[in-house]
């Protein structure tokens, strides 16, 4: 019946639970009054994000020209911004969907968390474009409707239409899957709430019962979303990256930026990943749940994907010099030495260089090293896009029209503001909503708990039930 | 509109439900249904469940999106109003990939999930009856339909409860809709 468990593998669950301790654990920090830290984390969050919708207004009344971008250097913070927003809405389907085609158990710690993450920075890399487009009231024309201009279509040609696609899809897709896995812990919710919380969790909770038959097509439908999310995800950064590789500027223009981009993306959604569960496990006490095994994994998808990186980065260096190409030797030259060369020490010391501590086992499982190296790693992954961005625009085809690119005020208010409205929704997310998928968590609890693996139990005695009665 | 009346009991651990459920097949009992605080595999087989045919109706959405976009994105290049970019073709059939896979995807995730709450009667907004509220945290639950059962019946099901280690014995009338 239930998988026999490796002596290797750490539990999962500590604290030797029940599935009572489990509900009220997870429940917890939904029931109580907010902890002061929350509040001073939502007062900030939220005046950062008073602060963006200043901002916008700011950039709409007067124009794209508050921004410092120029003839040359047309895409500039906003689209750096985007694309490392996009990239951290990565790990949550990853985790989610992935995971769970590949039967690691070790998503359910923290696949509620990493998909609200995911649909936050989605909704936060989705900003962008819209503020870019200057006139914000005419963002639906990118939408192909019939309209009274011919009709006149969108070109479905573009990159740049591709990215609509994917990334309402991916918002939507995500949006689906994260909510049908909370609707049944929802409906714990509201079996333990009285007055008006259970009238509001009656709601959220659809009508969940608990049925048998329910929770049969409840696990063929996450199945089939887990196998749709999974393309998904990986076409979602593949197109952001045709953004760049369909151009013809040397340094965009290259074949390896589909898979490049998607091992950034997952590499950089794992950071921030790891950044709030590292908070939310000691604001919320639930070390138990989000164990150290479950960081140490998180650890070693950083070490892999951040690897990947660096060795795209090298290779790009390689192709370029290889292919004799001039503009394209010279757009990596740039790159590398030229007037953004802090930026690209910065990309290369954050996400190539520092996980590399990463091999070392006891690196892996500390908490402090794993907090840093997760704001490290996402401070590289800006750079990286900043690098491609603005380096490679800022020194084209032509010297007579070079230029450098600084930001003002108000791009750097945008992105702080981005910011402050993901905390935000990421604060009131943990408030509202069980931060750990309740139901899933019971489901391993046998199988990967603490609870059957004490000294005198340490093999396999999951394998046959009358051993498992015994350990009763 | 008659009133469905439950007899139902209670269990501790999915083991001893999975061994009662094994029990009741063998005493010729007939489930009204089981509820537990999570997906208990193995249930579905003794139970007699057969397979959701969510995944077949998730194929015929995600087929209807792919032809949705590939047939309208072929219409309006080639018919209503064709446009020549980068002395490409009208019908330039690579490029129309990402968006087509895009749309199927959607459409099957978007399908399958209005099916999934239509199939099971939920919905925002939508109150289903509970019969106890520690169903969604520690119990777990076998449910009998006992509306017009005999006295003799009833005990014969009490009985079955104690025997196979029930921990609570209730009855609750549920409107039917």
């Amino acid at each position: 019946m239930s998988a026999p468990i490796a002596v290797i593998r750490e539990p999962l669950i500590n604290g030797g639970k029940t599935y009572h301790d489990i509900t009220e654990d997870i429940c917890a920090p939904t029931e109580r009054a907010p902890s002061v830290p929350w509040v001073i984390g939502f007062i900030i969050s939220a005046s950062f994000l008073a602060f963006y919708v200043f901002c916008v207004l700011w950039t709409i009344w007067f124009g794209i020209g508050t921004w410092d971008l120029n003839r040359t250097v047309g895409w500039g913070w906003d689209i750096t911004n985007f694309v490392w927003w996009v990239g951290i809405g990565h790990a949550g389907t990853l985790i989610s969907a992935i995971l769970l085609l590949f039967r690691q158990k070790w998503r359910t710690g923290v696949n509620r968390a990493a998909e609200a993450m995911t649909i936050f920075a989605v909704m936060c890399a989705g900003q962008f474009p819209l503020i870019h487009m200057g006139r914000l009231w005419l963002g639906f024309f990118i939408f192909p409707y019939p309209n009274t201009r011919g009709p006149l279509w969108v070109n479905f040609n573009s990159p740049l239409l591709w990215d609509v696609f994917a990334i309402s899809t991916y918002l939507t897709v995500s949006l689906l899957f994260w909510y049908t896995g909370l609707v049944p812990d929802f409906a714990t919710v509201r079996d333990r709430a009285k007055g008006f919380r259970k009238k509001v969790y009656n709601v959220l909770s659809f009508g969940w019962t608990g049925s048998a038959k329910h929770w049969q097509r409840w696990e063929s439908l996450s199945l089939v979303l887990a196998g749709l999310a999974t393309p998904l995800v990986l076409s979602v950064h593949t197109i952001v990256s045709f953004d760049f590789a369909t151009s013809v500027i040397p340094g965009w223009h290259t074949t390896i930026f589909p898979p490049y981009f998607v091992a950034g993306a997952i590499f950089s959604g794992f950071a921030m990943v790891l950044t709030l569960m590292l908070v939310v496990r000691k604001l919320f006490k639930l070390q138990d749940y989000i164990t150290i095994a479950h960081i140490e994994s998180m650890n070693t998808v950083i070490l892999v994907t951040g690897t990947i990186v660096g060795v795209a980065y090298l290779t790009e260096l390689f192709v370029a010099w290889y292919s004799g190409y001039l503009p394209e030797q010279w757009a990596f030259y740039n790159r590398v030495f030229g007037p953004y060369y802090w930026s690209y020490i910065g990309m290369m010391s954050c996400n190539v260089l520092s996980p590399q501590l990463f091999w070392s086992r006891k690196m892996r499982r500390n908490i402090t090293v794993t907090f840093f190296m997760s704001i490290f790693i996402n401070i590289g992954m800006w750079f990286e896009r900043f690098v491609i961005i603005a380096t490679t625009l800022a020194r084209d085809y032509l010297p007579s029209s070079w230029s450098y690119y600084t930001p003002t005020w108000v791009e750097i208010g945008i992105f702080a503001g981005t910011l402050g409205l993901f905390f935000t929704l990421f604060l009131v997310f943990c408030r509202v909503a069980p931060v750990i998928a309740i139901a899933e968590v019971k489901s391993i609890l046998k199988t990967a708990g603490d609870q059957y693996t004490g000294p005198n139990a340490k093999h396999h005695h999951h394998a046959h039930d009358e051993h498992k009665t015994a350990a009763h | 509109m008659t009133n469905k009346e439950i007899l139902y009991g209670l269990y501790n651990d999915e083991e001893i439900l999975l061994r009662a459920v094994d029990a009741a097949k063998a005493a010729h009992i007939d489930i009204w249904d089981v509820f537990t605080p999570f997906p208990v595999h193995g249930l579905d087989p003794k139970l007699g469940l057969a397979e959701s045919r969510l995944h077949i109706a998730g194929f015929v959405y995600g087929l209807i999106g792919t032809l949705t976009a590939f047939l309208s994105m072929s219409w309006i290049f080639t018919r209503d109003w064709p446009i020549i970019f980068g002395g490409k073709p009208y019908w330039s059939v690579p490029a129309f990939i990402p968006i087509t896979f895009e749309l199927t995807v959607l459409f099957a995730s978007i399908g399958m999930v209005v099916s999934f709450y239509i199939v099971n009667g939920q919905g925002p907004g939508i109150t289903n009856p509970v019969l106890d509220d520690r169903i969604t945290d520690d119990k777990f639950c076998i449910a009998f339909d006992v509306a017009g059962a005999s006295e003799e019946q009833l005990d014969g099901l009490k009985k079955f409860f104690s025997n196979t280690g029930a921990s609570e014995v209730n009855t609750k009338v549920l409107p039917v809709r």
